[in-house]
């Protein structure tokens, strides 16, 4: 029986422990600083816009943990000693460990701009973000949120429904457009303007200003514009939180490096989830990726790695999700901002703007690389069936009615989109009418 | 500086904040013109049709206001802060208020005017219209009843706005709207005036608990062809329709496009479906308690038919009118009324759905083992943010299923569809299916390694 160290109760940590506890008796304990218990991050924002209170962001019962025999410890990790295997604490406490798991996760990025530091400057992150937004907003006048981002956006929205006055400045031409395809992005700025909150493209930041008492008084953006606010948001994308790890023997770049049994270079040292970063970089992915459902499968592999059933990291096809106020977003496979040859698109947009599909193949095979979906939901296996199999786009859009998610009833706007795809490509596709949940499961068994 | 939109958008607030005023200065003007009802002896026609005209104009007005300005999507901003919706002040005394309505109109309806030798106060006041629709004086049931639908289409109408980009929300609130107003009210109450026995199409046993009352049972058999219909079609209800309908679609087919508690609680209950409990503890309650009533109802029924069939009125020592009037007086009022409605801005608007109805208890146990209904989880994209499990009005943990990729099969599920629609990431979908019906829920779709072979699973 071996002691266990999980450092960091984020999903990844959490998940690793889980398994561990599946598949082992040893003993596990997760240390954190940032809160008790875990929490999924990626809801602190319905928590200030008062969808949830902040009991209902904890996926686990608090006595989940003493049932599962995973101890929890709210502290800081200062050091670690890895020859000796041991953890210093914030609170002078050191403890040794047999195998030590490291999912610190990541902290929001700040580009060196004057006034970074001030008091009301903040990501979004960490509980502890959460608490100085909640702070800052009782005698905000303005909010200006730096960044063109998931997290940017988010921000927005929190502050908008609070009814502070939002300013969001992006770098890009439109938001999200290192990421999104043009329509998409454009669509997604339309709907920011359409929930009345500004948005300044094209502009970067340059200044934060003291108000004269250490607090932020405004801003200034590179066209030299001043704005005056009391709050700003720094949402520029995040990086690995290791800087307690710099200086140690601990190989690391951006982030932890790991190999594809997620191991460091230290015998019995693991990293995990966003603080990670893969030596090897598979296919269509990248080697730090700070989200979620990586964070999740990442802990279900280390587990499977500490408990001696070795098997390497493979998330499998990409897909990612978010919302951008109310447009929900999906996407599945290869979708990238700018496509080129070899590779092309399908767009199709609904008549009122907030939906649209994108199908990206391959110009000369005409096999299906991605879907990027907006105000449509679709069904996660169907893409990724599609995509493995490398079905040939026609039959794609013949079939299209197969990955439909939205619930029951929802308008049928699938006529409109094989129409529209057959003027495009100048084919004569007639949609196939199956579409029960059967039709799904004889397609999804089907070799 | 630059001058930005500061301005037009705290106007913009003011006029909200203003509108609110004047809506509740409102409603507490004709809430008075009640109350004065109480009091003195009104019975105009007129008087009273435009009250609830003015009522009615006010709710929509103040729908308007919430909803019609703002893009379509979900609309949760402030819900666990507001004092209404957040068990703050206004729910307790909204609470106490909607207890002490059916404390009286359940126990001690005289105070509310009843009178054999002539209606008074409230009820007096609902005379005219009572009169209107089947030329008898008005009961605390006929007064019941017209609150309770107009609460519906009301609150209703409100509902729909909010959810006007869900089509699935959409349909499910005009049907229970429907069902409310024509099957529980209108129909009912016509065929009194047609002295035909009164008969609610769409209540069905257990719910409806004295389908096998001796009275009920005499009634419809002496009242001709029709009696006879209603009998055999309240026996198919129970042991047909119900039965295939929660085979192809679950029991939302009923509790959430049907039934009329449902519909009360779908409607004016939304404001407080976050209420409800979602620990393992309170789950753990309600096992306990709903099988525990079916029992207790079944039992009462062949209590009930057996003394009709023998004419003894005692079933193993106990007295089956006793038991009969008893069960009347704990669940079908205290439970299902009192606690199930009363409590609404304080535990939540399925309390009686949940942990109480014989009825959703029976089509739940179909639901869990003989249906082609389940959510559907999509794939890996939950991110456990929770939303799903909180505006769970049965108090199911979904996201505990979700995070998973574990498609969810509940009893409780009533299938009304909100936290497939309060997902910010397309991960639920209610479905019916029965290529997998005896394997719906054991795939774990987030778990991507098989523990026996160790592969990485797709």
């Amino acid at each position: 029986m071996a002691r266990i160290f999980i450092i960091g109760n984020g999903i990844s940590g959490v998940t690793a422990a889980r398994h561990i506890r599946k598949l082992s008796n040893h003993d596990i304990t997760i240390i954190s600083s940032e809160s008790e218990y875990f929490f999924s991050r990626t809801a602190l924002m319905y928590v200030y816009m008062g969808h949830m209170r902040f009991k209902d962001i904890k996926p686990y019962e608090d006595g989940f943990w003493s049932k599962n025999r995973i101890e929890l410890i709210h502290d800081k990790v200062n050091s670690i000693q890895f020859n000796a295997k041991s953890l210093v604490l914030e609170s002078g406490k050191t403890l040794n460990y047999d195998k030590l798991i490291l999912a610190t996760g990541s902290k929001s990025n700040k580009f060196g701009w004057p006034g970074q530091d001030l008091h009301g400057v903040s990501g979004l992150y960490h509980l502890q973000d959460l608490e100085m937004m909640e702070r800052c907003s009782y005698d905000t006048s303005r909010a200006v949120i730096v960044g063109g981002g998931l997290i940017g956006i988010e921000m927005a929205e929190m502050f908008h429904t609070r009814h502070i006055p939002v300013t969001v400045v992006v770098r890009e031409k439109e938001y999200w457009y290192n990421i999104l395809p043009p329509e998409e992005a454009a669509m997604i700025s339309k709907h920011i303007r359409e929930h009345k909150i500004e948005l300044i493209l094209n502009t970067e930041l340059k200044e934060i200003l003291d108000d004269g008492t250490g607090s932020v008084g405004g801003v200034v953006l590179s066209n030299g514009d001043k704005i005056q606010c009391n709050y700003v948001g720094l949402t520029v994308g995040v990086s690995p939180n290791i800087d307690f790890l710099k200086n140690t023997t601990l190989e690391t770049d951006r982030g932890i490096l790991v190999n594809a049994h997620l191991e460091t270079n230290i015998p019995d040292v693991y990293a995990i989830g966003d603080c990670a970063q893969l030596k090897q970089v598979l296919p269509g992915r990248k080697a730090i990726e700070a989200i979620w459902y990586t964070g999740r499968m990442m802990g279900e592999n280390v587990a499977y790695n500490i408990c001696h059933k070795s098997i390497s990291y493979d998330p499998g096809i990409w897909f990612n999700s978010a919302k951008f106020l109310d447009i929900e977003y999906q996407v599945y496979g290869h979708v990238p901002a700018k496509i080129q040859s070899p590779d092309d698109s399908f767009y199709w947009e609904y008549s009122d703007g907030k939906k649209s599909i994108r199908l990206v193949f391959n110009k000369e095979s005409h096999q299906i690389l991605g879907f990027n979906l907006m105000g449509i939901r679709f069904r996660h296996e169907v893409c990724v069936k599609w995509i493995l199999e490398k079905t040939i786009l026609n039959d794609v859009v013949q079939n299209i009615r197969l990955a439909f998610f939205d619930p029951e009833f929802y308008k049928n706007y699938e006529d409109s989109f094989v129409e529209s795809f057959n003027q495009q490509f100048n084919q004569q596709i007639i949609l196939n009418k199956n579409k029960t949940l059967n039709h799904v499961f004889k397609f999804l068994t089907q070799k | 500086m630059l001058n930005h939109s500061n301005f037009i958008r705290s106007k913009s607030l003011i006029r909200s904040k203003f509108q609110v005023i004047l809506i509740t200065i409102g409603l507490g003007i004709l809430l008075g013109i009640f109350c004065l009802a109480q009091f003195t002896q009104i019975e105009s026609f007129g008087l009273l049709v435009s009250l609830l005209l003015s009522i009615s104009l006010i709710i929509i007005y103040y729908s308007k206001t919430l909803y019609a300005n703002l893009p379509e999507g979900i609309k949760n901003n402030g819900v666990w802060t507001g004092t209404l919706t957040g068990r703050g002040v206004s729910a307790w005394i909204l609470g106490v208020v909607l207890t002490c309505f059916y404390i009286l109109l359940y126990w001690f309806p005289h105070i509310l005017g009843l009178s054999s030798s002539g209606n008074t106060g409230i009820i007096g006041f609902f005379d005219p219209l009572s009169q209107f629709f089947k030329n008898q004086p008005a009961s605390e049931w006929f007064v019941y009843g017209t609150l309770y639908t107009l609460a519906i289409i009301l609150f209703g109408i409100k509902f729909i706005w909010k959810y006007r980009h869900n089509k699935y929300q959409l349909l499910r609130t005009i049907s229970v709207i429907f069902f409310q107003t024509a099957f529980a009210f209108l129909l009912p109450e016509f065929m009194l005036r047609l002295n035909l026995p009164f008969n609610d199409f769409k209540n069905m046993w257990p719910l409806n608990y004295y389908f096998f009352d001796s009275w009920h049972l005499e009634e419809l058999m002496h009242a001709g062809n029709i009696g006879w219909f209603m009998l055999i079609w309240g026996l198919a209800m129970i042991f047909l329709i119900s039965p295939i309908l929660t085979y192809l679609y679950g029991k939302r087919w009923y509790c959430s496009w049907v039934c009329g508690c449902g519909g009360l609680a779908e409607t004016a209950g939304d404001s407080f479906r976050h209420l409800s409990d979602k620990s393992i503890k309170a789950w753990n309650l309600e096992r306990y308690l709903i099988y525990s009533v079916l029992l207790i109802s079944v039992v009462m029924t062949i209590g009930v038919l057996y003394s009709y069939k023998t004419g003894v009125n005692t079933l193993l020592g106990i007295n089956t009118y006793e038991f009969r009037k008893w069960y009347g007086f704990i669940i079908g009022a205290a439970f299902s009324g009192v606690i199930g409605v009363g409590f609404y801005p304080l535990l939540g608007s399925r309390v009686w759905c949940r942990f109480g109805c014989p009825m959703a208890a029976i089509l739940g146990i179909q639901q869990k083992f003989f249906s082609r209904f389940r959510i559907t989880t999509n794939g890996g994209q939950c991110i456990s943010c929770g939303n799903c499990s909180t505006y769970c009005e049965m108090g199911i943990d979904v996201r505990a299923y979700a995070q998973r990729g574990q498609n969810i099969v509940r009893a409780s599920c009533v299938g009304c569809g909100i936290c497939a629609a309060v997902c910010p990431r397309g991960v639920l979908r209610l479905e019916n299916g029965s290529a997998d019906i005896s394997t719906r829920t054991t795939q774990l779709k987030t778990i991507h390694i098989s523990e026996d072979s160790l592969r990485i699973l797709n």
